[in-house]
């Protein structure tokens, strides 16, 4: 149990999507000018992240690996399809995109509207295809694990444009040199936060 | 379904010669991306691999050409078949040619060049969520034919190279003295007391360079400032 804590705190904090890794950057820039969308693209990224890591977690260790179709029939032990990875996952995270999609449409058409193209396109946001790989390479032991890392990583991809959007808001009132002005400051910004984000590098869970 | 997509291909290609190859607007499509609408300045796509994997001027060298392979060969395929696919389900279309051709290119990488592709690592497989593929895909191929799609890929790969490479520049030579791996700070200067920026190697000095990049360039060309 301990374990799978630990997973989740070290997504959020230690190996944040953002601020570790830059995924998912395009729309983090695109959508964090107001808290408000940015919430919303923030529970999307999560709720979808916890939906696609643990799918393909199992297909990753049922069909994909060397040896995983061994359940099948013990024959196809020495077949491995790992190099069709790719494409299982990105066709598994945009089926799931539009389900979320289509439950947003039906259950909250106000934040349907705000998310707007935003919504379809985190099918490519680098983070949900991200976790599938990471998930891929770091080879977790169990489906508990692999959520855990899921919903961890989408919190801390949650907090990350929620901080960068209330800094947004605030920062129109500040006089930033002009050429800086929208997308420059707020890279600049986020290598702040990264370099804040890094005093948890050395912490061991 | 296979001869519709040749016949498609057929008809487009014959109409093709009526324009000269190189006509204005064609040389547009490839030195816009550069400045004016360079794909990660301007049009804020493909951030996410640009940061990553800039350390080291190779791998950004390896990355760039990866990125252009998979446009000119996704550009194209898109444009071909435009008119067949279903607008509904164009995305799905999309990521499937483009992840097809990312199973290509990881696999030739790691033929060739074994080391950069470990170094590389989740990366290669993220050029299928790269957005300057995807955006491009959605907002020029789909409309256009074949020949300015890759015109449009190879200037937009371009923009997205020169970005890379010039971070890839600062950080590989301010952080370890190096460029493509020789040396270039010399020797004596450490005697005097120069010091590598371990800064720069650390992954936020990649986002404040780009920051810097970005200022540079706005103040040069003052059309691309925005409001707040």
């Amino acid at each position: 149990m301990l374990d799978l804590v630990n997973i989740f705190v070290k997504g959020i904090f230690i190996e944040n999507m953002i601020f570790a890794y830059f995924l998912g950057m395009c729309s983090y820039l695109a959508v964090s000018k107001t808290v408000k969308t940015g919430v919303g693209l923030g529970a999307a990224v999560i709720f979808v992240l916890g939906i696609t890591v643990p799918v393909n977690y199992l297909i990753e260790n049922y069909v994909l690996k060397e040896g995983a179709l061994i359940w099948l029939d013990a024959s196809f032990a020495s077949i491995d399809l790992s190099f069709l990875s790719f494409i299982m996952f990105i066709a598994v995270i945009a089926s799931m995109v539009q389900l979320v999609e289509m439950a947003v449409e039906k259950f909250a058409p106000a934040l349907y509207g705000a998310l707007g193209i935003f919504l379809p396109l985190i099918a490519v946001n680098c983070s949900i295809l991200g976790g599938a790989l990471f998930m891929q390479e770091r080879q977790y032991s169990s489906i508990a694990e692999a959520t855990s890392f899921g919903l961890g990583s989408g919190v801390g991809w949650f907090l990350a444009i929620v901080a960068i959007a209330a800094i947004r808001e605030k920062i129109k009132y500040s006089n930033v040199p002009a050429p800086l002005r929208g997308l420059g400051i707020t890279f600049i910004i986020t290598g702040l936060m990264g370099i804040a984000f890094m005093a948890f590098m050395g912490i061991e869970l | 379904m296979s001869t519709e997509v040749i016949s498609a291909a057929a008809e487009v290609a014959v109409k093709e010669p009526n324009e000269p190859l190189f006509s204005k607007k064609n040389k547009r499509l490839l030195t816009d991306p550069l400045n004016d609408s360079n794909p990660i300045t301007v049009q804020v796509l493909g951030i996410c691999s640009a940061l990553a994997i800039t350390v080291q001027v190779k791998q950004a060298v390896v990355m760039s050409i990866s990125v252009l392979a998979v446009m000119i060969g996704g550009n194209l395929i898109i444009s071909l078949i435009r008119n067949i696919i279903p607008s509904r389900i164009r995305i799905i279309v999309q990521l499937v040619v483009v992840a097809s051709l990312v199973i290509l290119v990881d696999q030739v990488l790691k033929a060739y060049v074994y080391d950069v592709s470990k170094a590389l690592s989740v990366f290669v497989g993220l050029i299928i969520t790269n957005c300057i593929i995807m955006g491009r895909l959605e907002a020029f191929a789909l409309a256009n034919k074949p020949w300015p799609s890759i015109l449009d890929a190879i200037g937009n790969a371009a923009g997205y190279a020169w970005i890379l490479i010039a971070v890839a520049v600062v950080r590989e030579l301010f952080g370890s003295g190096t460029l493509m791996g020789f040396t270039i700070i010399p020797e004596s200067l450490f005697g005097f007391g120069y010091m590598n920026n371990n800064m720069m190697i650390l992954p936020p000095m990649a986002l404040i360079t780009v920051g810097i990049i970005i200022w540079i360039q706005r103040s040069k060309n003052t059309a691309l400032i925005e409001e707040n």
